[in-house]
């Protein structure tokens, strides 16, 4: 079973995610890699609302048409990197969903329980069938100083396919795994 | 040379690298899909990735984003201009960046700018042996960041791990490294493993171990012997693909040696996601297209 859920992300919406739901994701989104959550971390104004947001750590492949952009190639990127921020972006401003790969830490997880906010885990790699749910780039922020990789893209989604590993209850799909695959791999050197 | 013909069939070779995912790894992911319980994150994941890997194919567009480290291996006529085919690689680089099939992906490492073609000081990477044949063989292999992250080394005995320096010790050593990897290089991937070596050529033969087939099996018996072992192992662990639980962990192991120093023995484990970019191509004096290999 799928739950859809739609910007605005609020927190009556994400409190009802469990770990280990598959999720389709709709409307706005924003990407944003290690200069953007730094800056932000930091302090630097957001020259956009993220209340109620949702902010996807990747570095997409973009191409200019015409006047506007085409997302070529948009797969999550290594969240962990953003663990040292993302607390500080998640009670000030208001982040309530977080997309990325590879699960956050201990800071992050508790600030997503005190706060209201989810992480999903997208299929890392799965960069054209994660662009093709892109329906346009509605704007970019930071592309002079940071280059098309790290900008900040503003992207309308469209069933955008995920799964809930962190939720508001504290729970992190992420240890569970770690923990069991340690029992595993204790077996096989014993073994 | 024909100047117009290289640029243009190495550019070819990158944009396959980048979009078509080989045949052989594809088989396999497909086959750890039949092993997976339906509706699972499992048996979802494993099915974008088909799905993925599909849509990059058909639509000409990178498999991910990030395109990675471009590693180039050409075994060329004797006499031949490698020069002339290092300018023309990396030229072939710029433009197929230019073209999308690559992101822009390379980053000073003191100022933090953006090589925007992706030439630069060692990028890409381009190995240069002889060999027998008259056409010039080329392969490359693209590699992304998270993957390359969690690559392990060991330098044995490793008393934490209870690892000696024997075979045993060099299973404990990949299990190790594919625990702390999780789903974190995009499980299931593919390790590649050297024994022996120093520290720098033990990465740089574990890597090249992913020019192997995946149904290919060592020639040297013990080392097959220890390939299927892991292989089975891994299985076991239940990491499942992007490390949320399954049966699926890797797509396979593949182990090569070296010789080492009596002082050292390291082992070298090196992660390919299971968006495994590896091509090549037989290319003629003139840059023509002889064959297409894998
Ligand atoms: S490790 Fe994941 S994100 Fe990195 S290149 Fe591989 S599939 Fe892409």
């Amino acid at each position: 079973m799928i739950k859809r859920i739609e910007y605005p992300f609020t927190e009556e919406k994400v409190r009802a995610l469990r770990v280990g739901d598959a999720v389709a994701l709709s409307g706005r989104i924003f990407t944003g890699r290690d200069r953007l959550h730094q800056e932000l971390a930091d302090g630097t104004a957001s020259p956009v609302g993220l209340r109620d947001g949702a902010m996807y750590h990747c570095g997409p492949v973009v191409m200019k048409e015409g006047d506007g952009w085409v997302v070529r190639a948009a797969g999550p990127t290594t969240s962990m990197r953003q663990d040292p921020f993302m607390p500080r972006i998640i009670t000030n401003l208001g982040v309530r969903v977080i997309i990325g790969k590879g699960g956050m830490g201990e800071a992050t997880r508790a600030a997503c329980r005190e706060n209201g906010c989810v992480y999903l885990q997208a299929v890392g790699g799965a960069a054209a069938l994660l662009a093709a749910s892109i329906e346009r780039v509605e704007g970019v922020h930071f592309l002079q100083e940071f280059g098309p990789t790290e900008a900040m893209w503003e992207l309308v989604v469209r069933d955008f396919s995920a799964v809930v590993t962190m939720d508001t209850r504290g729970r992190s799909l992420h240890r569970t795994i770690e923990r069991n695959t340690r029992k595993n791999l204790k077996m096989l050197l014993e073994g | 040379m024909k100047k117009a013909h290289w640029e243009k069939n190495l550019v070819e070779l990158i944009r396959r690298t980048s979009t078509d995912l080989p045949a052989d790894v594809e088989n396999v992911i497909r086959r750890a899909l039949g092993r997976e319980k339906k509706d699972s994150t499992a048996h979802n994941f494993l099915s974008m990735m088909l799905k993925n890997a599909a849509m990059a194919r058909r639509e000409s567009v990178p498999l991910c984003q990030d395109t990675g480290t471009l590693s180039f291996r050409f075994t060329v006529p004797t006499g031949f201009d490698t020069n002339g085919l290092a300018s023309l690689t990396r030229s072939a680089v710029a433009k197929a960046t230019r073209l999308g099939y690559l992101r822009q992906n390379t980053v000073d490492s003191v100022s933090g700018e953006l090589y925007v073609t992706n030439v630069a000081p060692a990028a890409p990477l381009m190995t240069f042996l002889q060999g027998a044949r008259k056409t010039v063989d080329a392969r490359l292999i693209m590699k992304g960041g998270g993957c390359e992250n969690v690559g392990q080394q060991y330098s044995l005995p490793d008393v934490t791990l209870g690892a000696s320096r024997d075979l045993e010790g060099v299973r404990r050593c990949v299990l190790d490294a594919v625990w702390k990897a999780q789903g974190r290089g995009c499980a299931p991937g593919v390790l590649g493993v050297c024994i022996g070596g120093d520290r720098a050529t033990g990465y740089a033969h574990a890597k090249e171990q992913f020019l192997r087939k995946l149904g290919d099996r060592s020639e040297v018996k013990v080392l097959a012997r220890l390939e299927d072992r892991l292989t089975r192992d891994i299985r076991k662990m239940e990491i499942g693909p992007m490390g949320l639980g399954g049966k699926t962990s890797s797509l396979g192991v593949k182990v090569g040696t070296l010789s080492r120093l009596p002082a050292s023995f390291f082992v070298s484990v090196s992660y390919m996601c299971w968006a495994f970019r590896r091509r090549g191509v037989l290319l003629g004096p003139e840059g023509g297209v002889h064959r297409w290999v894998y």
